[in-house]
């Protein structure tokens, strides 16, 4: 008899409206699965038809439980024990497995895929709730139940299961290519992030460095939110771009109202020269309707004019609360609220314009020298790879 | 090394050389990280991220979030704040609080304040022989204007363990008050129970870990105020520039605990029946810690010899244990645990503690067997 739950079983989401691309999206998700899997040695990643299993072995069940939880394309989890096909084995693993739980009521659900099995699923149900019924406090609720006692007959074996956790949803990060998420460091980009990940897009990220206006510790914070996007993506390329001499430029030639106009469509363009050449098919932004001045939907027409990639700007519609929350949950919020200046806060006008109109931006920029510009900071920028399970020095601290 | 080096430590309750690892890192970090974690420049930044690191580990290690990690300068003052600060956060509430008769110095001395200054009103439960709590009379005191119960996890000076899950059903059932656990002998040494617990209390320094080193876990749901006003550390709950190598060193002191755990109690359960079996052979022997008492702290009377002249006795061998509590080391007084578990004044006085870690070697279980049947046997008798 086993004493731990030894295995992990793994369900789908969102998989009954693929069709065709469900080989594709079990494949991905696997991968990512055996990804996350690297920083826990011993345990093993296995394909079922519905379903993948992360074998525990000798590894901690609930950090990994944890882990799995941050992987997009998954519905739901159980930590499980896997038993024989005996009757006597599950009602063994049902009867452990609820003694953990706080005593309340339950309810015994079996699917019996395996027709083979000699006992029907109520008769089964009956046999596990009654040695519950006897030997614990537990009683029987089968319309709200707080414990769902969750037994699957298979064809080899059986899973008995008590506890199923809600997963992240969505689909496998990478299923659906790759976008450069403009980050600056603050509480959206990163909640951007994160729900692009969750629609299966692998993000590289691209930063605005202003030294000396903006400070080391500015750039630290920024790599410690990649760190934190990691949980959902195994790995993020981070490129800091040098952007000091061109907001000196626009300071001295542009017009205080026109200037974070003028700074945004520099962005935007650094941003898209940087997507062709790593091969991402969007822009990402952080950007929701009316937070700010360069926010509204004027001013995201005159900075969406220097490019034809699309911009994807998946906080569009919310409210800063409702970003504020997501922030906190995906762990970025406590990081994002340093107070460091970033490049768009230390140039910031008192008066920007809010409606900003194309001909009037286009006239300023044309005593700049873009090309230029745009060529020196490409060739300054530098290149961080993050990943989640990178040893440090400071590890053996820890 | 200098002599105290070489006897045998067998105080491991009142406090512990530094772990290894612990060292090592402190020699790393010291001469380097001297910086404010609050400070907004690069090495303020870098040890600020250093002290989250510990404190995300502590808050895994401990099952709660990270916000709920507050880092003290010790188990002190973690009780004190607990206690202090649940209280009159929650005064308006009622103002009746329930332990028991033999916690910690820290947690009795804040309730008498809180009795003798503010207008609580406590209940002191009282314990049986083997330091025990009755659960039906715990239920019972618990009253409708009950906002704390404070229980240790195990005493530290007769080793007595709490049924802290038993404790915390009881008290959530009948009471809307809070439940404190002082959890300072228990970490590292038997196996924690938090679920439902509001606040808990850890030393550093009883693990290896740096002196000046604590933390108090406090559910982020239960008011308190702060003891320490001032500044934003410790989300403005404990304020004072941080004492961050200390709070980095604790989570690597604590891991280390957590993980060697199963197995220290192992040993220390086979060290405490060793030294049990061949002691009780000596006419007049008791062990004063009960049979299902931790085995890291072993409680024992040879009343012919007081407690006092048995520890310089064996100090003068190279064998260090302690009398009582530490803390109470410089009242005159007889224990306050001894007498509520009924221990007659003349056994109180001979009353040595012998506490072990895993730091623990057989041999020196062996030496100090011998060093103590010497001390009786060779004379020292009154």
């Amino acid at each position: 008899m086993v004493t731990q739950p030894n295995i992990i079983v793994v369900r789908f989401a969102e998989l009954s409206t693929k069709g065709k691309n469900r080989k594709q999206f079990i494949t991905m998700l696997r991968q990512n699965i055996q990804e996350v899997c690297k920083g826990f040695p011993s345990c093993k990643v296995q394909q079922a038809y519905d379903r993948i299993y992360v074998l525990v072995n000798d590894e901690n069940a609930s950090e990994l439980m944890n882990r799995l939880q941050d992987v997009f394309g998954i519905a739901t989890l159980s930590l499980a024990y896997q038993v024989p096909l005996a009757i006597d084995d599950i009602i063994d693993a049902a009867f452990t497995l609820i003694q953990k739980e706080p005593v309340s009521t339950f309810k015994v659900i079996t699917r019996r895929m395996n027709k083979q099995f000699p006992l029907e699923s109520d008769e089964i149900n009956r046999a596990v709730a009654r040695k519950i019924l006897q030997e614990t406090d537990f009683v029987v609720d089968v319309h709200k139940p707080q414990v769902k006692v969750l037994i699957e007959i298979r064809h080899h074996e059986a899973y008995v299961t008590v506890n199923t956790i809600e997963g992240a949803k969505g689909y496998p990060v990478k299923i659906q290519g790759k976008a450069m998420l403009l980050m600056s460091g603050g509480i959206d980009s990163c909640v951007a992030s994160y729900l692009s990940n969750k629609r299966g897009i692998e993000v590289e990220a691209i930063h605005f460095a202003s030294p000396p206006y903006t400070s080391d510790a500015a750039k630290q914070k920024v790599l410690d939110l990649a760190k934190v996007l990691t949980r959902y993506q195994p790995f993020i390329r981070l490129h800091i771009v040098p952007f000091t001499d061109i907001q000196m430029q626009i300071a001295i030639n542009v017009p205080e109202s026109y200037r974070i106009t003028v700074m945004r469509r520099f962005m935007v363009r650094l941003a898209q020269r940087l997507a062709e050449q790593r091969r991402c098919k969007a822009l990402i932004t952080g950007e929701s309707v009316g937070q700010v001045a360069s926010q509204t939907l004027e001013s995201m027409s005159v900075i969406n004019e220097v490019t034809t990639m699309p911009i994807l700007r998946p906080l569009v519609s919310f409210d800063k609360t409702e970003i504020i929350e997501i922030a906190k949950k995906i762990g970025t919020y406590d990081i994002s609220i340093r107070p460091f200046e970033d490049c768009c806060t230390i140039f910031t006008p008192v008066a920007p314009v809010t409606k900003p109109l194309l001909h009037k931006a286009q006239r300023f920029e044309s005593k700049l020298d873009i090309e230029t510009l745009i060529e020196e900071s490409l060739a300054a920028t530098e290149v961080v790879m993050i990943r989640y399970n990178d040893a440090k020095e400071e590890d053996s601290f820890f | 090394m200098d002599a105290i080096n070489q006897g045998i430590y067998l105080d491991y309750a009142s406090t512990s050389p530094l772990l290894d690892e612990v060292l090592e890192a402190t020699q790393v970090l010291l001469p380097q990280f001297y910086a404010n974690p609050d400070s907004l420049h690069t090495p303020g930044s870098k040890m600020a991220a250093l002290q989250q690191r510990a404190r995300k580990q502590i808050a895994g290690l401990l099952g709660c979030q990270d916000h709920e990690v507050i880092f003290t300068s010790g188990a002190t003052e973690a009780n004190n704040m607990a206690i202090k600060g649940i209280a009159l956060a929650n005064q308006a509430k009622g103002k009746h609080i329930v332990t028991t008769a033999i916690e910690h110095k820290s947690v009795m001395s804040a309730i008498t304040q809180l009795v003798d200054h503010f207008g609580f009103e406590c209940t002191i439960l009282p314990v049986d022989a083997k330091g025990n709590i009755d659960l039906h009379q715990l239920e019972a005191s618990l009253r409708k204007d009950t906002i704390l119960v404070s229980v240790m996890a195990v005493n530290n000076e007769i080793g007595t363990v709490f049924p802290i899950d038993s404790i915390t059903q009881i008290v959530k059932l009948y009471s809307k008050a809070y439940m404190h656990v002082d959890y300072v002998q228990a970490l590292g040494k038997i196996e924690l129970q938090l679920q439902r617990v509001d606040a808990a209390s850890f030393s550093g320094h009883k693990i290896g870990g740096l002196k000046g080193s604590g933390v108090l876990f406090k559910g982020q749901n239960v008011p308190m105020l702060p003891l320490l006003s001032g500044g934003q550390q410790e989300n403005y709950q404990r304020s004072g520039t941080s004492n961050a190598i200390a709070n980095i060193t604790f989570a690597k002191a604590m891991r280390l605990a957590i993980e060697s755990q199963p197995d220290s109690y192992h040993k220390a359960n086979r060290w405490k029946q060793r030294i049990i079996s061949e002691c009780k052979q000596i006419e007049g022997w008791a062990c004063i810690s009960a049979e299902d008492a931790s085995p890291f702290i072993i409680s024992m009377a040879y009343p012919k010899v007081p407690s006092q002249i048995m520890l310089n006795a064996l100090d003068q061998k190279g064998i260090y244990v302690s009398a009582i509590s530490t803390c109470s080391t410089k009242s005159q007084q007889v224990s306050y645990v001894h007498q509520a578990i009924g221990l007659s004044e003349d056994r109180s006085r001979s009353v040595i503690r012998v506490s072990l870690s895993s730091m623990t070697k057989d041999e020196d279980i062996e030496a100090f067997i011998q060093a103590y049947k010497e001390v009786i046997f060779h004379g020292y008798s009154t």
